[in-house]
């Protein structure tokens, strides 16, 4: 654990190198809070609950938490820094863990910011806090399961860009599984039970169970079995370019 | 087994070998330098030995640790300094060189002492605390360098160290490798003829992926063209005579007029082994009252068995 943590330590000060972070916290806030404000009409609704901030998390992350996640790997390629990397005394999987709990812990960060509106609630009427907190855990559970897809992706290139627009591609299709959109066309040639299992995978009816009350386990286990795919995809992934 | 043993090795990339059956062996105390054209698989052929890039055949052993299938063991005894030597631009050399120290598993009392021993050896310490990004490439290689040296490995994989130094501080990577030296098998790849003399104990020549030899340098030298070049600087403003009579001697090939200044001619007397000796030329050219100002063979370079290995021939 002892390397992972090394890693994570590398990883995340990174993020603060440069203003990029800065840059990327302010984004987050503006958009969460223009869309929970404006489009949600947070006022107008009379209600002191989240729920209108929360909706737009799949969509926020879908772009944002891509953003995060594109330089992981992608980054090393380019800069050589990978060779360097891959032939220290560690197990991939080591690095593979340590880079991906650095993003997401800087999502937690992103998320801790947005607690003045969770104060704010609490200011106007007496939400259910609860539901809430499950829903924040929710939330940063779902940003590391974008993350975790995004870092494997990251990992079969040196283009930043290509990482960024990958992961947001195949990010898409897990929020939108749900979706008539989506289902109407797998309908068309898969029988039944992929249609449902289709189904299954989408992000926005995992999250939705969450936001609606308690945390639901298996919208829970679906979470985190993601991001332990995702992962060990990043690893294999490192394997299979070493011996390309 | 020597410290560094690679056995047989083969990379292809689709139908490209860029790495053909190279085997060879660097036992402690050598510098072996690794020679050849660009592109002739010598990045390729360190990255499989670092255990960096999968062989499609073959194997390599560090200190006897193979570098596939016993990585962790092979690369604490490995340091490597990759083409191009890549670091971290966004943090500072301190932070970096730290970094590598606890990937290394040094507890921070002990990176601490081995940093600071490090900073002085390879001279880092006024930029400590300055981003990667911003230093000159001399000290960007340096860090590189040091980079591969934190963790005292006994084997040292450095390509092209001194890339794009300026010759004061190819001078100094050069002084440090050799100060390195005797404790470990250190491998160096290069395109710089001189380097392999400055520096090597052994030479490994490849191109097009293929090992084509492996000897010391005086070795290679013996193994150049035998017609070496004769310059000769005459006091007269008409060489004729001093030509025919040197193109008389059955050792002597073709005679040019190199530069004619202020009565002084310079000339190259090509030769062959049967070369006439410094005493015989002076005294040919004296009973023609040609007189001899200066003197010199020019000497058989690496450059020369190097052309000649690699197939490009002996045509200049």
């Amino acid at each position: 654990m002892r390397e992972v943590l090394v890693v994570f330590r590398r990883e995340f000060a990174a993020y603060f190198a440069t203003p990029v972070a800065a840059v990327f916290l302010i984004v987050f806030l503006a958009l969460a809070a223009g869309m929970t404000f404006l489009v949600s009409g947070f006022f107008d609704r009379g209600q002191a609950d989240l729920s209108g901030f929360f909706f737009w998390h799949p969509w926020l992350f879908l772009v944002l938490m891509p953003a995060i996640a594109m330089r992981l790997w992608a980054e090393e390629r380019r800069s050589g820094t990978i060779e360097i990397l891959m032939t220290l005394p560690v197990q991939p999987w080591q690095i593979v863990l340590g880079k991906w709990l650095a993003a997401w812990a800087f999502a937690a960060l992103a998320l801790v910011l947005t607690m003045p509106l969770w104060i704010t609630v609490n200011v106007l009427g007496s939400p259910d806090n609860g539901v809430i907190l499950s829903s924040y855990i929710g939330s940063w559970l779902m940003a590391g399961a974008f993350l975790a897809l995004a870092a494997a992706i990251s990992a079969l290139t040196k283009s930043q860009v290509l990482a960024f627009i990958g992961a947001t591609a195949v990010s898409f299709l897990f929020v939108m599984a749900g979706f008539d959109l989506v289902i109407s066309v797998v309908r068309q040639w898969a029988p039944g039970f992929i249609v449902d299992a289709v189904r299954s995978m989408s992000f926005f009816a995992h999250f939705q169970h969450i936001t609606d009350g308690v945390l639901e386990l298996p919208s829970i286990v679906f979470f985190v079995s993601l991001i332990v795919f995702c992962l060990w995809l990043n690893v294999r992934a490192i394997e299979v370019k070493k011996a390309a | 087994m020597a410290l560094v043993v690679a056995r047989d090795l083969v990379k292809r990339f689709g139908s490209l070998t860029a790495v053909d059956k190279v085997s060879f062996s660097v036992d402690r105390g050598e510098v072996v330098g690794f020679l050849g054209p660009n592109g002739a698989g010598k990045s390729t052929a360190m990255r499989i030995i670092s255990g960096f890039m999968e062989p499609t055949s073959g194997q390599a052993w560090i200190d006897g640790h193979d570098s596939h299938t016993d990585p962790i063991a092979a690369r604490r005894r490995l340091g490597y300094l990759p083409e191009g030597a890549p670091a971290y631009a966004d943090m500072t050399v301190g932070a970096f060189l730290e970094f590598i120290a606890a990937m290394h598993g040094m507890s921070k009392a002990k990176a601490n002492a081995r940093l600071a021993e490090l900073v002085e050896r390879v001279d880092l310490a006024e930029v400590w605390n300055q981003r990667i990004e911003s230093l000159s490439k001399g000290f960007k290689r340096r860090v590189a360098i040091a980079q591969a040296l934190v963790h005292d490995p006994d084997a040292l994989i450095l390509d092209e160290p001194t890339d794009g130094l300026d010759p004061i501080q190819k001078y100094e990577m050069r002084d440090l490798i050799r100060s390195i030296a005797s404790r470990k098998a250190i491998i160096i790849s290069t395109h710089i003829l001189e380097e392999v003399e400055a520096v090597c104990t052994r030479a490994i020549i490849i191109a097009k992926g293929r090992l084509l030899a492996d000897a010391t340098p005086a070795e290679l030298l013996a193994r150049a063209p035998s017609n070496g070049t004769l310059a000769l600087a005459l006091a007269t403003a008409d060489p004729q005579g001093a030509i025919d009579i040197l193109s008389k001697h059955p050792g002597v090939g073709q005679v040019d007029v190199v530069q004619r200044v202020n009565g002084v001619t310079r000339i190259a007397v090509r030769t062959s082994k049967s070369r006439p000796s410094p005493a015989e030329i002076t005294s040919l050219l004296g009973r023609s009252n040609i007189a001899v100002t200066e003197f010199y063979m020019e000497r058989a370079t690496l450059d020369d068995v190097f052309r000649q290995i690699t197939g490009h021939g002996a045509e200049n």
